[in-house]
C-alpha cells in the first residue's frame, strides 16, 4: 500500500513510485506497527460498538448490563420502529431535513465555488487580488461569528426559522473557492482556454465545457468538504429555527437527548436514533475515502 | 481556420477580425464578473453584512425609556461600553482562559497523534493501511453533537461500562467533575478530527518524491531517521495548515459543551466562549454585548492563528 499509485487529482505528482520490496515473513517490527495500529482502531471503533449493543437493549437491560455485552433480550427491531414511529415519524423527516440540507447545499456551493475560483484564477482584472483576500479572510472567521447577527438579519426579513435561514449560508464555502482556484491555476491550460476562444466559444460556455471539466477532482472534494460540514452543522440550524419540523438530525437528536433525564424512555428513543443516523455516514465515510486523500493535496500543499 | 489564427495576432490586424477581438475582449473582461457574482453576492449576504453589523451592534447600546419600555426603544453610540461588559464578565474571561489551556493541550496531542498515525500506515511494516485509514476517518463523518452523545453515554455513571470497568478493580472514575469534564471534552474533539488531520498529513507524506527515500536508504538511514529527518521537516505544511485549523476550531467550541451540559452539572452555560455568546444573546436578550462577545472571538481566533503562523514562518527561515 505504500507504493499505491497517485490518485487521479494529483496532477503535478511525480512519476510512479517503485514497488516498495516487502519482506514476506512478519518480523517483529510489523507485529509492534500493526499492534499499535489495532490499538488505535479500538480507541475509534469502542463508541460506535457500544450504540450499536445498546440499540438492541431494553430500557432495563441498558442500565442493568455491562455495556459492552449483548443483553439476553435482543429488542433492536422494536427499538428501531419505536425511533421511526415516535412522533409521526419525527425522525424520518429530520434525516431528509438533513440530505435537503447537505445536498442541495453542497451542490450548489460547489458550483459557485468552482465559478469563482476559476475567475479568479484565469482572468486577470482590476479588484482580483483584493477579492481573493477578501474572501481568504472569510476562510479563517469562525462561522459561528456570523450566525447571530444573521439571525438578526433573517428575522428582520422574515425568513428566520425557514428552510431558507439554514441552506442560504450553506450556499457560501470560501474554503472551497480557495481550493478551485489553486487548482484550476495548476491545472488548466491557458492553451486550451485560448483554443477554445478562437473556436469562437463564449466564455461562459468555455467555462462549463473546459473549465468544469478540468476541474472535476477538485469539486469532488469541495463537495464533500461542504456536504460533511453541512451535515455535521450544529450551531446555524440551532440558532436559525424553532420548528422542529425544520430541525436537521442534529438538532433533533440532541432536543431528545435533552428529555432523557426526565424521560428515561428517551435513551433507546436516542440511542435508536443516533445508530440510525451513524451507519449511513460511517458506510459512507468508507466509501468516499479515497476521495479525500487525493483532492485534500492541493490545499494542503499549497 | 486561417482567419482565426489572424485575429488572435493583434499585428496584422482585419477589420472584422479587429471587431471580433474587441467583442472578445469585452467579454473577457465582463466574463469573470458574472461567473463571480453568485459567489459574492452570498458571501456579501452571510460573511461581509453580518460581520458588519456584529461590528456596528457591538457599539451600540439599546436604552428603553418607561417602566416596561413602553415609551420607546433608543440606539446609540455605546463607544466601548459593550466590550467593557463583556470583558467585566468573570464567566465569560474564565471562558477563554479554559478554552485557551484547551488548546495548548488539546491540539499538540491531536497533531502528535495524527503524525505518528500517518507515518505509521505509510510506513512498509504497517498491515491492512486500507482497513485502518478507514477506521481512524469515520468518527470525521459524525456530527459533533452525535459523537457527544456517543460519548456522554460513555462518561454517564450507570450506563457506562468504562464507569463499570475501572469500579470493578476499585477506582472511582468521574468523566463529567469539574476538573475532568474538560478533558473528558478534549477527548471527544481529538476523536472527531484525529482521523481527518491524518489524511491530511497522509497526503502529504504521498507527495514526497521516493528518490528522497532512494537517497536515505543508500545512506543507510533506518525507519526512525528517515520519519525524523526527512519524512517531518517535508510535512510542516500541513502540520502548520492542521495545526491553524484546530485553533480556530477550539475556540468555535460549543456542541460538545453544550450537549454535555444536559448530563454534566459542572458545565455551565458560559462554559466556552461561544456558549456564553449565545447565552447571552438568547437567555439575557442582550445582543449587543452578545455581538461584542462574537467579534472578540473572532479577533481571538485570527490574533492566534497569526501568531502561530509568523512564529512558524520565522522559525524555518
Amino acid at each position: 500500500m505504500t507504493a499505491a499509485t497517485p490518485t487521479l487529482s494529483q496532477p503535478q505528482n511525480i512519476a510512479e513510485k517503485p514497488p516498495v520490496t516487502r519482506r514476506r515473513r512478519p518480523d517483529s517490527t510489523t507485529i509492534l506497527v500493526t499492534g499499535l495500529l489495532v490499538v488505535a482502531a479500538l480507541y475509534f471503533l469502542v463508541p460506535v460498538y457500544w450504540v450499536v449493543v445498546a440499540a438492541t437493549k431494553t430500557s432495563g437491560d441498558l442500565f442493568a448490563t455491562n455495556g459492552f455485552l449483548f443483553a439476553p433480550h435482543f429488542v433492536l427491531w422494536d427499538n428501531l420502529a419505536n425511533v421511526l414511529a415516535y412522533g409521526d415519524g419525527i425522525f424520518v423527516r429530520w434525516f431528509l431535513n438533513s440530505i435537503l440540507y447537505a445536498g442541495v447545499g453542497a451542490v450548489a456551493a460547489t458550483y459557485f465555488a468552482a465559478a469563482g475560483g476559476y475567475a479568479l484564477a484565469k482572468y486577470n482584472f482590476r479588484g482580483n487580488s483584493f477579492i481573493f483576500g477578501l474572501i481568504l479572510g472569510g476562510v479563517l472567521v469562525p462561522g459561528t461569528a456570523t450566525a447571530l447577527p444573521l439571525f438578526l438579519f433573517f428575522s428582520q426579513l422574515g425568513i428566520a426559522n425557514t428552510y431558507w435561514s439554514v441552506l442560504l449560508p450553506s450556499l457560501v464555502s470560501p474554503f472551497g473557492l480557495f481550493l478551485c482556484r489553486v487548482y484550476a491555476q495548476a491545472t488548466v491550460d491557458p492553451a486550451l482556454l485560448e483554443a477554445a476562444r478562437i473556436d469562437g466559444a463564449g466564455e461562459l460556455r468555455i467555462f462549463h465545457s473546459v473549465g468544469l471539466r478540468v476541474l472535476t477532482p477538485a469539486l469532488v472534494t469541495v463537495f464533500l468538504f461542504q456536504l460533511v460540514g453541512i451535515w455535521n452543522n450544529y450551531f446555524l440550524p440551532l440558532v436559525m429555527l424553532s420548528d422542529s419540523k425544520l430541525f436537521p438530525i442534529t438538532v433533533g437528536l440532541n432536543n431528545w437527548l435533552s428529555q432523557a433525564d426526565r424521560l428515561p424512555e428517551f435513551y433507546q428513543l436516542t440511542t435508536g436514533g443516533v445508530l440510525l443516523s451513524v451507519i449511513p455516514l460511517a458506510i459512507a465515510m468508507i466509501v468516499l475515502q479515497r476521495f479525500w486523500r487525493g483532492g485534500l493535496t492541493e490545499g494542503a500543499v499549497k | 481556420m486561417s482567419t482565426a489564427a489572424e485575429t488572435a495576432h493583434p499585428a496584422v490586424p482585419r477589420r472584422e477580425g479587429r471587431d471580433r477581438a474587441r467583442q472578445q475582449r469585452r467579454a473577457v473582461t465582463s466574463a469573470p464578473w458574472i461567473l463571480l457574482a453568485p459567489f459574492l453576492a452570498l458571501f456579501a449576504l452571510t460573511f461581509i453584512f453580518p460581520i458588519i453589523a456584529a461590528v456596528g451592534s457591538s457599539f451600540t447600546k439599546v436604552t428603553r425609556s418607561g417602566l416596561f419600555g413602553e415609551t420607546g426603544v433608543h440606539s446609540g453610540f455605546a463607544g466601548f461600553e459593550n466590550y467593557a461588559r463583556a470583558l467585566g464578565d468573570g464567566s465569560f474571561v474564565a471562558s477563554i482562559g479554559r478554552v485557551l489551556l484547551f488548546g495548548m493541550v488539546q491540539v499538540p496531542v491531536m497533531i502528535a497523534l495524527c503524525t505518528v498515525l500517518a507515518l505509521l500506515l505509510e510506513s512498509a511494516s504497517a498491515k491492512w493501511p486500507g482497513f485502518f485509514r478507514a477506521a481512524y476517518f469515520m468518527p470525521y463523518g459524525v456530527p459533533g453533537v452525535i459523537a457527544t452523545i456517543l460519548w456522554s453515554f460513555l462518561y454517564v455513571p450507570g450506563l457506562s461500562p468504562l464507569v463499570d470497568a475501572a469500579g470493578s478493580v476499585g477506582l472511582t472514575v468521574n468523566f463529567l467533575g469539574p476538573d475532568t469534564v474538560l478533558w473528558s471534552i478534549a477527548n471527544i474533539v481529538t476523536w472527531s478530527y484525529t482521523g481527518y488531520n491524518m489524511l491530511i498529513v497522509i497526503a502529504q507524506l504521498k507527495a514526497i518524491p521516493s528518490e528522497v527515500y532512494e537517497a536515505a536508504r543508500v545512506d543507510g538511514a533506518g525507519p526512525f531517521r528517515v520519519a525524523w529527518t526527512i519524512q517531518l521537516p517535508l510535512i510542516r505544511p500541513a502540520l502548520v495548515l492542521t495545526t491553524v485549523f484546530s485553533i480556530i476550531g477550539t475556540l468555535q467550541l460549543f456542541a460538545e459543551a453544550q450537549v454535555l451540559q444536559t448530563v454534566a452539572p459542572a458545565v455551565n452555560s458560559q462554559y466556552t466562549p461561544n456558549l456564553s455568546a449565545y447565552t447571552t444573546a438568547f437567555a439575557y436578550n442582550d445582543y449587543n454585548v452578545a455581538a461584542a462577545q462574537a467579534v472578540l472571538i473572532a479577533l481571538a481566533a485570527f490574533i492566534l492563528s497569526f501568531t502561530f503562523l509568523r512564529f512558524t514562518n520565522r522559525k524555518s527561515s
